[in-house]
């Protein structure tokens, strides 16, 4: 098959397919940009959710955690912690954050191990606003379910 | 050796080698610590072995891209390098920040560390692959501008290939998209998805023309075969590269808060990126069944045939696997992203310099036809060993995957993360047995770098 195809055909396949690929996602990127705070609900993005979030990237929580599906695979993902921890529940969520928090890290014998980060109850309030609100993004219905 | 300045990629190798060595050590130690969490708990926690894991990766590979590039660029241009001087002043500069943050990573908390760097001027840190301090991520700027200099001066005063011109194409891409490891806005969502702007184009889209670029140069080298010919397949690799891999993004943006379009664009799109892969194959065997010369250096011919290989495994095999929509509903933040991550790039990258550290290494030691027989045989065993290791240790991730979704995801008996995770001991048991076999493979490798040249000798392995 490559005999009929010729050195400028190919070239030409390369630069016109590449320009039409990259036109198309720019376009497109620009538009899911756009759409971006309405499926976050980035009108409830108050500043303690922006503070949790400083505080899930300086404390590197994506290298053990996943989040919407993205991070490591050492320990559970977060977007339904909510629903899975707190019943979907604000207050309950939010003082089962502050026990588990504190409890860190769990002395169970060769369980993989969460480490002490020392937050203040306030910044663990941060970062339960931030998983809460993380959780009510529309991900097209992920994770399939509870357990994530 | 044609160029003296050819010389400057000689430390950029052994570097990115003794980098490799390192990201492998720190994967087997992640690999303990997934089946005994206190091993070496709290001294270095799970995040910051995998940070160090995965940055030596990516370090290594800027290393070995360098190195690749300091090599042919010379040969291709047919003219001494622009300049020498800068490529080794970059090599310290660059080895002495890598060393630093992975310094910093193993002795500061994280969060001291993002205090320590300023990150609270320009928050850049804490995103999976890009956790690098500011000061090391402005350093990589630094180092990678001046190596693209270097590189489109020595162009500009020398002769034009394909193979210079797709280089210098991947290179500035791969500068272009870092910047957004700048820009970290608050919106999580928004961040997730421009934070692919830099991991998915660099790997799926700049690297691939790197890649195809130091292949080709290679396949020249070693088969004879014409220019205009490796030039024709060449095109053909990265046209369909750009084709599937540019709108093959999409397949991160299914379940991450971006528009359902993303479901069908990701997976019409991604479902193509196997084929590039598969051109390479085809690429490299056809270049070997026409070649014109008989080099010596066979070992290096045998890494470029693996190369191809191994990339259509890792990338495009395991890749698909779950790309399409409806499968990834399932597989999404699953064991079965670390397989596919681990093979594509230990096929289509690590493999990639190997094979040209192979072809060029003797050369830069004063070896025109490759090493001795009995070295290339200890580098011919080395590369099954780093082979079946990788695909075994693929293979148990990718079973680990199916069981975490069968116990977290399918049906109506549900156990969590952590219970399944137990149940998925046995497995990550293999799995840290295939990795050991890599660390034995690489220092395999290593050996053959120092076995003695006897007077005389012959040249080529018994394939």
């Amino acid at each position: 098959m490559t005999e009929r195809i010729t050195k400028s055909m190919a070239k030409n396949i390369y630069y016109g397919g590449g320009t039409f690929a990259l036109l198309i996602f720019i376009a497109l990127a620009f538009d899911t940009v756009h759409q971006i705070p309405h499926r976050s609900n980035e009108v409830n993005m108050t500043p303690s959710v922006v503070a949790g979030k400083k505080l899930w990237e300086d404390n590197n929580c994506v290298g053990c955690h996943t989040i919407v599906g993205e991070g490591a695979y050492y320990a559970p993902e977060l977007m339904n912690v909510f629903q899975r921890r707190g019943a979907s529940d604000e207050g309950a969520f939010k003082s089962y954050m502050q026990g588990w928090m504190a409890a860190q890290p769990l002395d169970t014998p060769n369980r993989r191990k969460m480490p002490q980060f020392n937050l203040t109850n306030e910044e663990v309030d941060n970062l339960s606003d931030f998983l809460i609100w993380t959780s009510k993004v529309n991900a097209n219905d992920w994770p399939p379910t509870i357990e994530g | 050796m044609k160029y003296s300045s050819q010389m400057a990629a000689k430390p950029y190798f052994i570097f990115a080698l003794i980098l490799l060595a390192g990201e492998i050590l720190f994967g087997l130690l992640m690999a303990i610590q997934y089946l005994y969490g206190d091993f070496l708990f709290p001294l270095i926690p799970f995040n910051v072995l995998r940070m160090v894991h995965t940055n030596l990766l990516i370090v290594l590979l800027l290393f070995g891209f360098m190195g690749a590039t300091y090599y042919l660029i010379p040969e291709e241009t047919e003219t001494e390098l622009w300049s020498p001087k800068l490529a080794i002043v970059t090599f310290w500069v660059f080895a002495a920040a890598g060393v630093a943050t992975i310094l910093g990573y193993l002795f500061v908390p994280y969060a001291e560390l993002t205090e320590l760097t300023f990150n609270n001027l320009l928050p850049t840190m804490g995103r999976e692959f890009l956790e690098q301090p500011l000061p090391t991520k402005l350093g990589i700027v630094l180092v990678v501008v001046s190596y693209i200099l270097n590189v489109i001066m020595t162009v500009l005063k020398g002769r034009k290939t394909v193979i210079t011109t797709v280089l210098i194409t991947g290179l500035v891409g791969l500068a272009v998209f870092f910047l957004f490891a700048f820009y970290v806005p608050d919106n999580l969502i928004l961040d997730k998805f421009l934070w692919w702007f830099t991991v998915h184009l660099w790997v799926e889209a700049t690297w691939e023309l790197i890649l195809g670029a130091i292949l080709a140069f290679v396949l020249i080298k070693v088969t004879g075969v014409d220019r205009e010919h490796i030039d024709k397949w060449l095109y053909l690799i990265i046209a369909m590269t750009m084709l599937s891999g540019i709108l093959g993004t999409g397949h991160h943006f299914f379940y991450m808060g971006a528009p359902e379009y993303w479901l069908w664009i990701g997976s019409i799109a991604s479902a193509v990126e196997p084929l590039p892969f598969f051109l390479m194959i085809l690429f490299a065997y056809t270049m070997t069944r026409e070649r014109k010369i008989q080099h010596g250096n066979k070992i290096a011919l045998t890494w470029a045939k693996g190369t191809a290989v191994m990339a259509f495994l890792g990338a495009g095999v395991w890749g698909f696997i779950h790309t399409l929509a409806p499968v990834n509903m399932f597989t999404h933040g699953t064991q079965l992203t670390a397989a596919h991550g681990h093979l594509s790039f230990y096929g289509a990258y690590i493999m990639i310099i190997f094979t040209m550290v192979s072809y060029a290494m003797p050369i830069l030691r004063g070896r025109p036809q490759g090493n001795s027989q009995k070295a290339q045989n200890l580098e011919l065993a080395s590369f099954w060993m780093m082979n079946i290791g990788m695909m075994g240790l693929t293979l148990a991730l990718s079973a680990a995957g199916i069981v975490q979704i069968m116990d977290q995801r399918v049906g109506t008996e549900l156990i969590g993360f952590m219970e399944s995770q137990e149940s998925i001991a046995g497995i990550y048991m293999i799995r840290a047995g295939f990795g050991l076999l890599v660390f034995v493979g690489l220092i395999t490798y290593f050996a053959s770098f120092f076995v003695k040249e006897e007077a005389g000798q012959t040249v080529g392995y018994n394939a």
